[in-house]
């Protein structure tokens, strides 16, 4: 019977999984959301364009609109006032959907450690791909988002569970200041108010 | 320098009696005034030909050699017709930060005032519309002040995270 089946069907069947099949098409039809901010959004232009042609990777279209987008490109420094609008932007985004953090900005701060910017989006959205350089080369970019594609297409499912297990948020420990206060009173350090806080 | 010495005779023939501190740096004229004077001497200097203000911001003397003020503003006036420049200063203390809006003088000090007490927190009387320019509405303190620190005070860290679950 077997055979038979194999007989007639010969080489024109594939076996898959739904979440395989799933994967496939998202890896390779990613629209990207530029997210650009800074310099960094100068190499996504380039990447972008005829010299590097990201849609050669079946990334093609930038789309300006987060509805229509399934990949947030955050590419650029963020400062404070930016990240309810960041936010907003990514809740907007339908699923499946995935984020990069390109740069050193984007992804620790970068050397803006002031007051003002947010020091890596990982501590305030889930980031999946980091990408370093100041600002990274259009092939790294490139590499990100083959990268993507592959993890897409090893981890992916069809109803996109595979998210319902990231519950923990993806950056660094949130400092606790009241923390810094309890290590200080116990080496005999007295808070009255320095001019110039070392700390912070 | 003739038109400076002009602006000089103005100034003072209009505030008689006050104590004007002029001083000179390479033909860049400066004139301290004292902040109860202030209004008045923008509006002589207005009336006199300085048509615009090209700046208006601040210095927080805090730790400075000499300084016996905590904060000083600096207004840089130009005369559009005779591209004569003035460098008026004046001087505020805690807890008295308060200066006169230049806004009747000139419209344009609207977001300059504005900027300069999102920065260091001098509040000017009289502004149309006063309120932060940059920064959040929700933000407290004044980030140019000496005493601020330069990483801030967990400003940057006070917002929800999103966990790839949830959103």
């Amino acid at each position: 019977m077997a055979t038979e089946i194999n007989k007639q069907l010969g080489d024109n069947v594939f076996l898959t999984t739904i979440d395989a099949a799933a994967s496939w098409a998202r890896a390779n039809s990613l629209w990207p959301m530029p997210f650009a901010t800074a310099c960094c959004g100068i190499e996504l232009m380039s990447t972008a364009a005829s010299k590097h042609d990201l849609s050669r990777f079946g990334s093609e279209v930038m789309r300006f609109t987060p509805r229509q987008c399934d990949l947030m490109i955050v590419a650029g420094r963020v400062v404070m006032k930016m990240i309810p609008v960041l936010q907003r932007i990514w809740l907007q985004m339908p699923e499946p959907k995935w984020c990069i953090s390109m740069g050193a900005c984007a992804c620790s701060g970068g050397v803006f450690d002031t007051y003002a910017v947010v020091q890596g989006i990982d501590r305030f959205l889930p980031v999946d791909i980091y990408i370093p350089g100041c600002p990274p080369r259009p092939e790294q970019l490139i590499k990100a988002i083959m990268d993507l594609q592959d993890k897409i297409k090893k981890t992916g499912t069809y109803d996109a569970r595979e998210f319902k297990l990231r519950i923990l948020p993806d950056g660094p420990k949130r400092f606790d200041e009241d923390e810094l206060v309890r290590i200080r009173e116990r080496n005999g350090f007295k808070l009255d108010e320095p001019k110039y806080d070392p700390i912070h | 320098m003739t038109a400076a010495t002009n602006m000089k005779e103005v100034l003072e023939s209009k505030l008689g009696g006050v104590s004007l501190v002029w001083s000179a740096f390479r033909d860049q004229n400066r004139v301290a005034v004292p902040v109860s004077h202030i209004a008045a001497a923008l509006q002589t200097l207005r009336d006199a030909g300085m048509d615009q203000l090209v700046d208006i911001t601040a210095v927080d003397m805090l730790e400075y050699p000499g300084a016996t003020d905590r904060f000083e503003v600096v207004y840089l006036l130009l005369n559009t017709t005779s591209g004569e420049r003035l460098t008026v200063k004046t001087h505020v203390n805690e807890p008295e930060l308060k200066l006169p809006s230049a806004c009747p003088v000139w419209f344009g000090a609207d977001w300059l005032e504005r900027e300069v007490y999102d920065m260091f927190g001098i509040v000017f009387e009289g502004h149309p519309n006063f309120k932060r320019l940059l920064l959040p509405d929700a933000f407290e303190s004044f980030p140019l002040r000496k005493d601020y620190p330069v990483k801030g005070r967990g400003e940057r860290h006070n917002f929800p995270i999103i966990t790839r679950a949830e959103s």
